[in-house]
């Protein structure tokens, strides 16, 4: 049971092949598989944090303002993660620019807060955002990966593609985000279908 | 004053076409995504939008500039933001219930997420970063939420076509739009040469 809380968020509820959250940091940030990293954990840090915290007031915050009292919340940790990433990580701060502070608006989290947070003791609420963290930064991770590679011939800084690699300039150009995301959801599909497939045995028509 | 005008064109124009936030910054990607089925309520979010981007900035101009500057409170900005753009969008939701009950009910769960549509909380945040004046951030706001409807309405028309057309099966719904988007993301860089610097 508790383990399920963790583990739907890695695949069968994944933020953004399954549930399309989140789209602004996924698309912005992953010209580099380093940026996606950092992003996904920066966002992984508020989803736990922020996950506990609702799910420790849920019981004391009225119903009517419940939204709000979850963004401040969230907007809180968001500062505190945006300081620390500018007093340590100056460059990566720099190149992620101000979408470190839209994690306040990253739809992810807000949807935790209110779909399962508000909902749940603090424990099964860790453990679904950390999920639901991992899977996003999973998730940042291949599309920043492939974009970086075709884009800029490297992944995590190493080159990797031959040395007559003529880079695919409209990989790190928005274009180059819509459609790898595009195509990496049918392929996150297709899989999904196979698994299910499998998943239901060798026996009787597929559903 | 011919300069200041200018500039604010230029903004006016930068904001809403050359720089367009679904197209150029990602921003506001989830109701691109999830309302753009019908041109009909893609303008009505647009508009709505609009409305509260060309608000926000202003609202959020003065806050910045008379409250958060002067008391030194920049620790505030995330939270004192989203706060402002939060009670606008309560009050663009009432304003259309009693206005239209019907554009209400398609908007449906799209309104109250306006509050964390990234491209309200982006413009004031870009608004901060490039440090425009109370003009120039209520012009740029305006053009925000022009281009936004642009795009929106845009993504519309194509998709009410789309449903005529043979998709291959994995593709069908998020993955087709997102391809789509590319495109249209493409098709947007030509704008690019029309300002220069």
């Amino acid at each position: 049971m508790m383990i399920r809380d963790f583990l739907k968020g890695l695949w069968r509820e994944n933020p953004i092949f399954v549930q399309v959250l989140g789209m602004c940091p996924t698309l912005a940030v992953t010209t580099k598989a380093l940026f996606g990293l950092s992003m996904g954990m920066a966002t992984t840090f508020v989803l736990v944090s922020s996950g506990i915290v609702v799910s420790a007031i849920r019981r004391f915050v009225p119903e009517q303002v419940r939204i709000p009292m979850f963004t401040v919340v969230i907007a809180t940790f968001v500062t505190a993660a945006d300081y620390f990433l500018k007093a340590n990580f100056y460059q990566i701060s720099k190149a992620l620019g101000p979408y470190v502070p839209l994690i306040v608006v990253n739809c992810i989290i807000l949807g935790r807060a209110e779909a399962f947070a508000s909902k749940h003791g603090v424990f099964r609420s860790f453990l679904d955002a950390l999920g639901m963290g991992v899977g996003f930064i999973c998730a940042l991770v291949i599309l920043g990966a492939i974009r970086e590679m075709l884009g800029s011939g490297t992944i995590f800084g190493y080159r990797i593609m031959w040395a007559g690699f003529t880079n695919w300039v409209v990989m790190v150009l928005p274009a180059g985000a819509f459609i790898t995301l595009g195509f990496l959801v049918g392929i996150f599909n297709i899989i999904d279908k196979k698994v299910k497939e499998k998943k239901q045995g060798s026996g009787g028509p597929a559903k | 004053m011919e300069k200041v005008i200018k500039e604010l064109i230029l903004i006016l124009i930068a904001a809403s076409v050359t720089h367009n936030f679904v197209l150029t910054y990602f921003l506001g990607i989830c109701p691109f995504i999830g309302v753009s089925n019908k041109v009909e309520s893609a303008i009505g979010l647009g508009m709505a939008t609009t409305f509260v981007m060309t608000l926000a900035a202003a609202v959020t101009w003065l806050i910045y500039h008379y409250v958060l500057v002067p008391f030194n409170l920049g620790v505030l900005q995330y939270v004192a933001f989203i706060i402002v753009i939060a009670s606008f969008v309560q009050f663009v939701e009432m304003f259309i219930r009693k206005v239209s009950p019907p554009l209400y009910k398609a908007l449906g769960i799209f309104l109250p997420l306006i509050t964390t549509n990234c491209a309200i909380l982006g413009l004031t945040l870009f608004m901060v970063l490039r440090d425009y004046s109370f003009p120039q951030a209520i012009v740029f706001g305006l053009g925000a939420g022009l281009g936004f409807t642009l795009a929106l309405v845009l993504m519309a028309g194509i998709r009410e076509e789309l449903a005529f057309a043979d998709i291959p099966e994995p593709l069908r719904g998020t993955g087709i739009t997102l391809i789509l988007a590319g495109l249209l993301a493409l098709a947007f860089m030509g704008f690019g040469g029309i300002i220069s610097g």
